[in-house]
């Protein structure tokens, strides 16, 4: 048994001739919370359906909980929860009634089931509504009851898929207080989402392009790394004719819009912020503000995706 | 299998049942409505046939034959005819849809001992009507020799008949009511059973609920088990309703072994749950999966596995192609169990049939829904 919660090596799954993970292999440690990023149809779902035994990997191999993907799924399935977008509950039962359906599901006896259905409301502040039809609850509760569910069994690795999709920013902050409780206790946390906050949170990322791992690493550290230039950022009221003036210069690397402004790259980090002044001066664009920041995730994604769509780029010229 | 695993489902489907106290209410009133429908409104059974009479014999034998016909409900006497040649137009304008032509001589011809032939002529473009007429008329008119002969205390043998001897077997009465009641049996469990499982698999994978049970331990025949165990019950329930409304309201019978009548319908009702469990496996979406239920199980079941329509009488390929519907082979045994009291030493090459056809549906929608998983 590996020393690791999660560790697969060069997971690959092809559904005839499309490939929808290549060679992706990554380590998740115990009581990690670690976040899995990419564009829809990049392979996340691919990957996540591989580690829960539920999709054979086509090549490579993988251990999730101490039990190998490929050989002993119903093991694996027995050892982990797991949270789909889709929540996965029953509406026309109640809130109580679907923490005891999983409970059963999951094979816990009617002692446990009954203790860990009151762990489970306290946890996602479900007590006053218990005997409430799923239906009637807001998108928030029912995200926290979807994941009571998935923690009913006491899993030792936790899948979430987009778990927060759709949700207001309260209950966000307040699901992800009970994963940061999750990881104190030793349980490990694998969750997608398109939120960069919520990226931010995770312990460390793995960024998923095209079926490949494109980079891993914690939040800080691709912030630092992953940045060929210098960026700059542009606050002006015609943040588009700033872009297109820009993007004709040849020592920019890409300009694109962020926010109300625009964010420029600029290749090597010597005077970044004089020539793109002087640049908007050129073209008559008055700016409010230009100055050199530091790269949010969202900028290291873009750059991230930029490198790894160049050669394919090259190739389909 | 894991008996908390398989319970759970199977709480969980119940709860989901009562819940919705509409559909349930319809499930379980509806075999009592279809029952009253097919016993009351939809009656294959023919009554007050419009009779007319030409009867040149005017003697008090052939009156008393007339009476004997028009007394009962069968028919009612619509016109008296004084010459053959009214006859035509007494059918031609519908006015009467029989003609019993009694002949001179009838009197003179029954006490000489010769037997006398009765004419009879019936409107056959009501081909139903047609073919029932005849037979209360041999019916009558032998039971009226019978009568006739119980009168002068003589063997009914001893005096001439007026027709050939004409016997009904099972249904003494002709009442289609006794008929139709074990066929609707076959019909409500099929609707029930591959209806409301059609639904169950393919509603999981609408809501999404399906992907919670995917990554949980629940193997797919726990799944399986614990879905089909409500509906099994429900339709029990039904079959019970159905059999003893029938009884009660239409006197049908049970005249065959219970046991053997309980574990057939048993048999019966696992091919129909296997039938619908595999339509909605291979369904995407619950609307699909009801279409598909209603053409490939309700309606060969009332159309094809003579329900009403003889199977005999289909082309030699259609009757091939219903021999592997389970409907066709229960309708058989339901039929032969309730009204002949037939048991397995008739019905075995039926019983066979059924349990193979229940065996490979069930079987099948396992496989499949492994595959699905």
């Amino acid at each position: 048994m590996s020393g690791w919660a999660i560790a697969v090596r060069d997971l690959t799954k092809r559904f005839g001739e499309f490939t929808a993970v290549e060679g992706v292999s990554f380590s998740v440690a115990h009581g990690e919370v670690f976040g899995l990023l990419g564009p829809n149809g990049a392979g996340k779902s691919t990957t996540i359906r591989m580690l829960c035994g539920i999709l054979a990997p086509t090549e490579g191999a993988g251990e999730v909980a101490g039990h190998d993907i490929a050989r002993e799924p119903a093991a694996v399935r027995s050892h982990i929860g797991y949270m789909s977008q889709r929540f996965s509950l029953y509406p026309d039962l109640t809130v109580s009634e679907n923490l005891e359906f999983y409970g059963g599901v999951y094979g816990l006896d009617a002692e446990r089931v009954r203790g860990r259905k009151r762990w489970a409301l306290e946890m996602a502040g479900l007590e006053e509504q218990e005997g409430q039809l799923t239906e009637s609850l807001s998108a928030g509760w029912r995200q926290r009851l979807a994941l009571g569910c998935a923690l009913l069994h006491e899993p030792e690795v936790v899948f979430l898929d987009e778990p927060t999709a759709g949700a207001d920013p309260m209950s966000r902050r307040r699901f992800w207080e009970v994963i940061y409780g999750l990881r104190e206790a030793g349980v490990t946390t694998l969750v997608t989402t398109h939120y960069m906050d919520e990226a931010e949170r995770c312990d460390r990322l793995a960024f998923i392009y095209a079926g490949r791992l494109i980079a891993l690493d914690r939040p800080e550290a691709l912030k630092d790394s992953k940045q060929a230039g210098a960026l700059v950022e542009v606050d002006c009221d015609a943040p588009a004719a700033a872009v297109e003036s820009l993007q004709g210069e040849d020592w920019v690397e890409h300009a694109r819009l962020h926010g109300g402004g625009v964010h420029v790259v600029v290749k090597g980090a010597e005077g970044a912020q004089a020539r793109v002044e002087d640049a908007l001066r050129a073209a008559r664009v008055e700016a409010r503000r230009v100055e050199p920041v530091r790269p949010s995730l969202e900028d290291v994604f873009d750059s991230l995706i930029r490198e790894a769509e160049a050669p394919a780029a090259v190739g389909a010229s | 299998m894991n008996r908390v695993r398989v319970l759970a489902v199977a709480d969980k489907e119940i709860r989901s049942i009562l819940r919705d106290p509409r559909s349930l209410g319809v499930t379980l009133l509806l075999p009592a409505v279809l029952l009253v429908l097919y016993g009351y409104a939809i009656n294959f059974d023919v009554k007050h046939i419009p009779l007319a009479v030409y009867d040149p014999d005017g003697s008090r034998e052939s009156r008393d034959l007339v009476e004997a016909l028009t007394r009962t409900e069968y028919f009612r006497l619509a016109r008296v005819l004084s010459r053959p040649a009214e006859a035509e137009e007494a059918l031609a304008t519908a006015a009467a849809k029989v003609v019993v032509i009694i002949p001179t001589g009838f009197a003179a011809g029954l006490a000489a001992g010769r037997p006398v032939s009765v004419q009879s002529i019936i409107n056959g473009s009501d081909s139903l009507t047609a073919s029932v007429s005849l037979s209360y008329l041999s019916a009558m008119m032998q039971d009226w020799t019978r009568r006739r002969a119980q009168a002068r205390q003589v063997p009914a043998q001893a005096l001439p008949g007026i027709r050939p001897e004409v016997r009904v077997w099972y249904n003494e009465d002709l009442a289609s009511v006794k008929f139709i009641t074990p066929g609707l049996v076959v019909v409500i469990l099929m609707m029930l059973a591959a209806l409301l499982t059609s639904q169950t698999i393919v509603r999981e994978r609408e809501r999404g609920t399906m992907e919670g049970l995917v990554v949980s331990p629940v193997t797919a025949g726990e799944l399986i088990a614990g879905k089909l165990a409500p509906y099994v019950i429900i339709a029990l329930a039904d079959v019970a309703l159905v059999a003893g409304a029938g009884r009660l309201l239409f006197d049908v019978p049970l005249r065959g072994n219970a046991a053997l009548a309980f574990a057939l319908t048993l048999v019966y009702l696992f091919a129909a749950l296997g039938a619908g469990l595999l339509i909605s496996v291979l369904s995407r979406t619950q609307q699909v999966a009801y279409m598909a239920a209603l053409i490939a199980t309700l309606l060969p079941t009332l159309l094809l596995t003579g329900f009403v329509f003889p199977i005999s009488s289909m082309p030699k390929v259609l009757q091939a192609i219903v021999q592997l519907h389970p409907a066709t082979h229960f309708m058989v045994i339901a039929r032969g169990v309730s009204l002949k009291g037939a048991g397995l030493g008739v019905l075995w090459p039926r019983t066979a049939a059924l349990c193979a056809l229940a065996a490979a549906l069930l079987t099948a929608s396992v496989r499949k829904f492994r595959k699905a998983l």
